[in-house]
């Protein structure tokens, strides 16, 4: 028997009697990353990263029972050794490493190659079976540096600021909008967020972690305080009527779709930014080959597509049927199915 | 290349009219190479250069240059959904040293190559592609597949070329017409201000009418308006200069191969320049409209469908006589001009439009609700003093249809149809214009033929874009009328505005997307409503 399979509630580990971000309520549940379609609420005891739990706590409740270990830190449940590993994802971002008897498997959650300037760097972790998200699985999908998208923010920006505009960014609270307040030139002009991302970077920097602060809208804000200003706002907001008190302004959008222009439009955005938290085409091959691996099952993403590319170059490769809802940066793809 | 792919990012990530228009006569002011310009205006108003390149080949290369197996390409052009894009993003990282060619050489160096062999296309295309940057091999791409189009309505264009040139939009509208190409066209050519005459078959820019505003009835003083059906056809343009007939469509399209029979016109004494109806016109009367389409359809029709479907140019108006441009006198001094040409026709092939005089408004209403018996949509209303203006003006002339709300907009989006229609797509999404770029705004089930359907479906099969479950966005080329019950404001979609019971009225395959109607004139057509 593997000693991970795939059953309609996520990959469960029969041994150890726990699940990898399942998306039924189980017992336990191993937990990669706090985002919410690996993090779900209603399992009996969770297990994560230490750096996860108080965003764990914050989204799921304060009542939940988690465990929080240290990166590399291994706890033996039931003969299987468990351990997380950094995934470069958000912070508190992990891989989850299992070894029985010899017989290693890492499930890589999300991940990326790229050191953001936050969340803790992708480690290499050596196994025999890798199981692989594949969101970005194209050749279509290679990113630049993150130092050129953030030059191409600051200029926008500093443009929007020179005509008097206000620039406002979609930006998920849990991993965009650290990086991209983190990154962006701070001298340009004032930066503000929107409560829903402040109180999880409120979160964030009781544990630690210095997250820059960003201005309050408030009510009595004057249009004119705004001008030239940033504002971080999570996509629900974008377009809804919390925007009109900033008057004249451009909105971006930040994610790994906005490479393709046929998305670009669709989302009706003038701005888009390529920049993801998930690897590239290139991140993921490299991420899989450095493993050593053999077998690989892929997930999350243009499954097929790649898992057939990569029984082409040697690995013996399958497809893990997920109850996919799509995470975060997926969402943005799949919003407006409907078009009118 | 490289400041024309500039150019396109930048109207690309701007729905600001006033900054398109900034941005193109900036460009005209920097260009300096004279045939850069042209292909510009060109590729702007819809001419492509004929695509010498197979794109099955385009997908081979690329796909051996990023060594990966065809399939995993044609996966990923299947999910991004624009084969010139797809090839861009697919390319690996190229050292760039060579220095690319401009726009001009690139296209006319590419429409040389119509006979090479295959060799020598290969290393044509991946020298283009080694030169260039990604956005560059975007635009590159695009040209090569002839699938260029660019998000400038006309009129931004035409306020630009004004911006640069310092002439009147009206001037530089009717120079943009007719059939000139860049090849053998040189820019004081086109833009030859003092000799209009020297292309003969160039048309003039049409005036195109809004709808009647409620508010508006009341001030229709019979002393001061007249009245004449809406012809229910094609509108046309009908063009005899020095012994040759042109005929043009709306949409700017040469059509005169399709409709022979005003070839009979070449023996008139006088030149002239007509704007008015084509109509199937059999047994003293027009007949349905789609009997038209089947004759708009065809080019170079057989004798057959000739007599089955005979045409008729109903003339309305008289922009030329004789080689002077009369547009800007009134519209009573035009008539006359054209009464005097109708009567010394021949062949049987134009109409004149009959003027209806009315006592009051009231009186006219009641003639409106005759329209359908005399195949009109409605009436139109002209200011006897009015001039004949280019494009959409208000103010000198209204229409008046019975039907007020049908609309004609673009299909976007498609998705397919259940139990015996799940083969058909058969559920639309159709949108308008908003500025430059289309905002669906209805959803229409169809009230098309089986066969209607079918033609659709290999449409929408050859055109997707992007599928997503059953629905797939396609490119937007064809034009509905659309008709509805009434319009209301809404805040739930994007376009502000929701219709009731949305059908599609008829497939006016006469019309290119740049002709459909936009969101301003829906918007319009709420405001009569209310
Ligand atoms: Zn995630
Ligand atoms: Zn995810």
């Amino acid at each position: 028997m593997p000693l991970l399979e795939f059953s309609e509630k996520g990959i469960y580990c029969s041994q150890a009697d726990c699940f990898i971000d399942p998306w039924r309520p189980v017992k336990k549940a191993l937990i990669t990353h706090a985002h919410s379609d690996h993090a779900r609420s209603g399992h009996t005891q969770y297990i994560a990263t230490k750096d996860s739990v108080p965003v764990l706590k914050h989204r799921l409740g304060s009542f939940i029972n988690i465990l929080g270990l240290n990166y590399g830190e291994k706890i033996l449940i039931n003969g299987v050794s468990v351990s997380f590993h950094p995934a470069g994802h958000i912070i508190g971002s992990a891989q989850i490493r299992l070894e029985y008897k010899g017989e290693i498997w890492v499930v890589s959650g999300d991940y990326k190659l790229e050191h953001d300037g936050i969340s803790i760097p992708f480690e290499t972790v050596k196994c025999h079976t890798f199981i692989t998200e594949s969101t970005f699985g194209l050749p279509s999908f290679r990113w630049q540096q993150q130092k050129t998208v953030f030059d191409e923010i600051n200029n926008w920006w500093n443009k929007n600021k020179e005509e008097g505009k206000v620039s406002i960014i979609a930006a998920y609270s849990l991993g965009k909008a650290q990086r991209i307040i983190q990154n962006i030139d701070p001298s340009i002009g004032n930066i503000y967020t929107h409560g829903a991302i402040e109180n999880t970077h409120e979160v964030l920097r009781r544990q630690g972690y210095n997250i820059k602060q960003g201005l309050k809208v408030e009510n009595h804000t004057k249009q004119d305080d705004f001008q030239g200003s940033m504002i971080l706002a999570p996509p629900s907001a974008i377009g809804s009527a919390w925007t009109k008190k900033f008057g004249q302004y451009e909105e971006a959008i930040v994610s790994g779709w906005m490479a393709v222009r046929g998305i670009r439009r669709r989302r009706n955005t003038e701005r888009g930014f390529v920049l993801s938290d998930h690897a590239d085409w290139d991140g993921l091959n490299m991420a899989i080959k450095n493993t050593g691996a053999e077998k690989v099952y892929v997930t999350h993403g243009y499954s097929e597509i790649f898992a057939r590319w990569l029984t082409e170059q040697g690995y013996d490769a399958g497809v893990v049927k997920t109850e996919f809802t799509g995470d975060e940066e997926t969402d943005l793809q799949q919003e407006n199915q409907v078009p009118v | 290349m490289k400041r024309f792919t500039s150019l396109l990012l930048a109207i690309d990530q701007t729905t600001s009219t006033s900054t398109k228009t900034e941005l193109i006569a900036q460009y005209l002011q920097e260009e300096s190479l004279e045939k850069n310009k042209l292909w510009t205006i060109a590729l702007f108003t819809g001419k492509k250069p004929q695509r010498t390149v197979n794109t099955t080949l385009l997908r081979k290369w690329c796909a051996a240059e990023a060594n990966i197996p065809l399939w995993l390409f044609e996966h990923t052009y299947h999910i991004i959904g624009d084969l010139a894009e797809t090839i861009s993003l697919i390319l690996p990282e190229y050292n760039i040293t060579s220095t690319s060619k401009s726009m001009s050489e690139w296209i006319e160096e590419m429409m040389a190559l119509k006979n090479a062999d295959e060799e020598e296309k290969q290393i044509f295309i991946i020298n283009a592609w080694k030169s260039m940057d990604r956005p560059s091999i975007w635009v590159f791409n695009k040209l090569v597949t002839g699938g260029f189009r660019v998000g400038v309505a006309k009129n931004i264009l035409i306020k630009a070329l004004s911006m640069f040139t310092g002439q009147d939009p009206t001037k530089i509208a009717y120079h943009l017409t007719g059939n000139w190409t860049p090849l053998k066209t040189t820019w004081s050519e086109l833009f030859n201000f003092q000799d209009i005459t020297s292309d003969h078959s160039k048309p003039f820019p049409f005036y195109l009418a809004h709808a009647l505003p409620n508010e508006n009835i009341p001030d229709i003083d019979p002393q001061i308006w007249v009245a004449e059906w809406k012809w229910d056809g094609i509108r046309g343009q009908l063009i005899k200069r020095k012994g040759e007939v042109y005929l043009w469509s709306r949409g700017e399209e040469l059509i005169t191969d399709k409709f022979p029979e005003f070839q009979r016109l070449t023996s008139m004494h006088d030149d002239f320049v007509l704007d008015g109806e084509i109509v199937a016109w059999k047994m003293e009367k027009p007949m349905d409209f789609q009997k038209l389409q089947t004759r708009i359809g065809r080019k170079n029709p057989g004798k057959k469908i000739m007599s089955d479907i005979p045409v008729k140019f109903i003339a309305y108006d008289l922009l030329e006589v004789n080689g002077v441009d009369i547009r800007l006198k009134s519209f009573e001094e035009r008539r006359l001009l054209l009464e005097k040409i109708y009567e010394s026709c021949i062949g049987e092939v134009l109409k004149l439009s009959p003027l209806i005089h009315f006592e009051s408004i009231e009186t006219l209403k009641e003639v409106r609700n005759e329209s359908k018996n005399y195949q009109a949509e409605g009436l139109m209303l002209k200011r006897k003093t009015g001039i004949y203006h280019s494009g959409r003006k208000t103010g000198d002339m209204w229409k008046w249809k019975v039907d007020p709300f049908t609309i004609d907009a673009v299909l976007i989006y498609a998705q397919r149809g259940h139990g015996r229609r799940a083969n058909l797509f058969s559920d639309f999404t159709f949108a308008l214009w908003d500025g430059d770029r289309l905002l669906p705004f209805a959803k229409a089930y169809s009230g098309l033929s089986d066969n209607e359907m079918k033609e659709i479906t290999t449409f929408v099969r050859n055109n997707t874009i992007e599928t997503f479950g059953p629905v797939s966005s396609v490119n937007p080329k064809l034009v509905f009328e659309l008709a509805f019950e009434g319009i209301s404001n809404s805040t739930r979609h994007k376009s502000g505005i929701a219709v009731r019971f949305p059908r599609i009225s008829r497939w006016r395959k006469d019309k290119n997307p740049e002709d459909a109607d936009t969101l301003k004139h829906i918007k319009e057509l709420l405001s009569d409503s209310e």
